[in-house]
């Protein structure tokens, strides 16, 4: 099964509850960071580097001699990355989306595409787990197709998704095909308030979902309420722990560090699979 | 000669806008004949692009000088590529910036 990990506010805790939901699973288990902008499970994994490959996306490239300026590529592009000005277009690769759109109304044929690198696909190994992630290059603005590419990489009974944050497009696309989406908050306005919208992309994908909330404490007159009344269920709290902090502070994992929260992890793993 | 001005109205009283892309509007005025014509820009909330597609408008509507008040790098390009020359003007309305113009004392854009 998929188990995605997402939140609409960032620094939430996504990645740390990602890693430990792999490490409780005591199995073969892979884990993919689709946080493209800024992977950084492995961080705390320190893996050894197995596999690396580049990802590209195709982009047009228009054969001056055969262009006769008519201009339908520039019309036809969604994303305004080509203009026309009744001569050879002009294309901004940057603003491309590599949807192949304006080779297919070419009536000219001139356009044909090349390939533009985006980013790379890294495979680590860390005992049980495999972890796979996408490193985005500086001054790419696409990351969905680095994301599918590496969600491509998943196989095996138990596959574990460390979400970008936010609600926008890396975020769809790395949720899209999971079985169960986790949404981690914490109980600030902050985190309420990013969790609603992160609860309506996960209602809209009409995928199963439950909220963890980390940095929890007793009183909590925000998260708490909310899932109530929303009849969302909480599948877990993380205490508002200084020792959890330091142990992330130094790049160690909530399970090695304080093992004694290990059963935490266990049963909010053993919920998901019955809950998906 | 054509001139476009990007601004936030339809006429020669209208402010400038200073930005490009963003622009509400693009007035193109006709050296020869006076005559003004505001084109509305449709890409003024485009997610990306607003600039090269502002170009694109402007080099359709026959103008060879734009007057703007910033200009990014990509309309930048796709304005250098069309030879259309760029001049900056900025609080003041169009009927001054064109009278700027027209006296040579605009500052001319060359790099974004």
């Amino acid at each position: 099964m998929k188990i995605a990990v997402a939140s609409g506010k960032g620094g939430t805790g996504k990645t740390t509850l990602a890693i430990n939901l792999a490490l409780a699973a005591k199995s073969p288990v892979l884990l993919l960071d689709c946080d493209v902008e800024a992977p950084n499970a492995h961080l705390f994994l320190r893996g050894d580097l197995k596999r690396q490959h580049i990802v590209t996306i195709p982009v047009p490239e228009v054969d001056e001699t055969k262009c006769d300026g008519c201009g339908m590529c520039s019309d036809f592009c969604a994303f305004n990355a080509i203009v026309s000005f009744g001569t050879v277009p002009v294309i901004s690769h940057e603003m491309c989306h590599g949807c192949g759109g304006c080779m297919r109304v070419c009536p000219q044929k001139a356009i044909h595409e090349i390939d533009k690198r985006i980013g790379v696909v890294e495979t680590f190994s860390c005992d049980t787990i495999t972890l796979v992630q996408g490193k985005l290059d500086i001054g790419v603005a696409l990351a969905p197709p680095l994301i599918r590419a590496v969600k491509e990489e998943a196989q095996g009974d138990l596959v574990i998704i460390d979400a970008p944050p936010g609600t926008s497009c890396p975020v769809i696309a790395t949720l899209r095909e999971a079985d169960f989406v986790v949404l981690v908050t914490e109980p600030t306005p902050f985190g309420l308030n990013d969790l609603r919208l992160a609860v309506d992309v996960v209602r809209e994908l009409s995928l199963p979902f439950g909220v963890v909330i980390n940095r929890a404490e007793k009183e909590d007159a925000l998260v708490r309420p909310y899932l109530e009344a929303e009849k969302i269920a909480l599948l877990a709290s993380i205490p508002d722990d200084r020792r959890i902090a330091e142990s992330y502070a130094k790049g160690q994992t909530i399970i090695d560090a304080l093992p004694e929260y290990e059963d935490v992890f266990t049963k909010l793993l053993q919920k998901i699979r019955e809950a998906a | 000669m054509k001139i476009a001005f990007s601004t936030t109205g339809k006429d020669l009283s209208a402010p400038m806008d200073p930005r490009f892309g963003r622009a509400a509007y693009f007035l193109i005025y006709d050296t020869e004949t006076k005559a003004t014509e505001a084109i509305k820009n449709a890409y003024a909330d485009a997610g990306q692009g607003a600039g090269i597609k502002a170009a694109e408008t402007i080099v359709k509507a026959g103008a060879s000088v734009l007057v703007t008040g910033d200009c990014g790098p990509k309309a930048f390009n796709a304005l250098k590529q069309a030879h259309v020359k760029i001049y900056s003007a900025k609080n003041v309305s169009v009927a001054e910036a064109l009278a700027s113009f027209e006296a040579e004392k605009l500052p001319e854009i060359t790099s974004a």
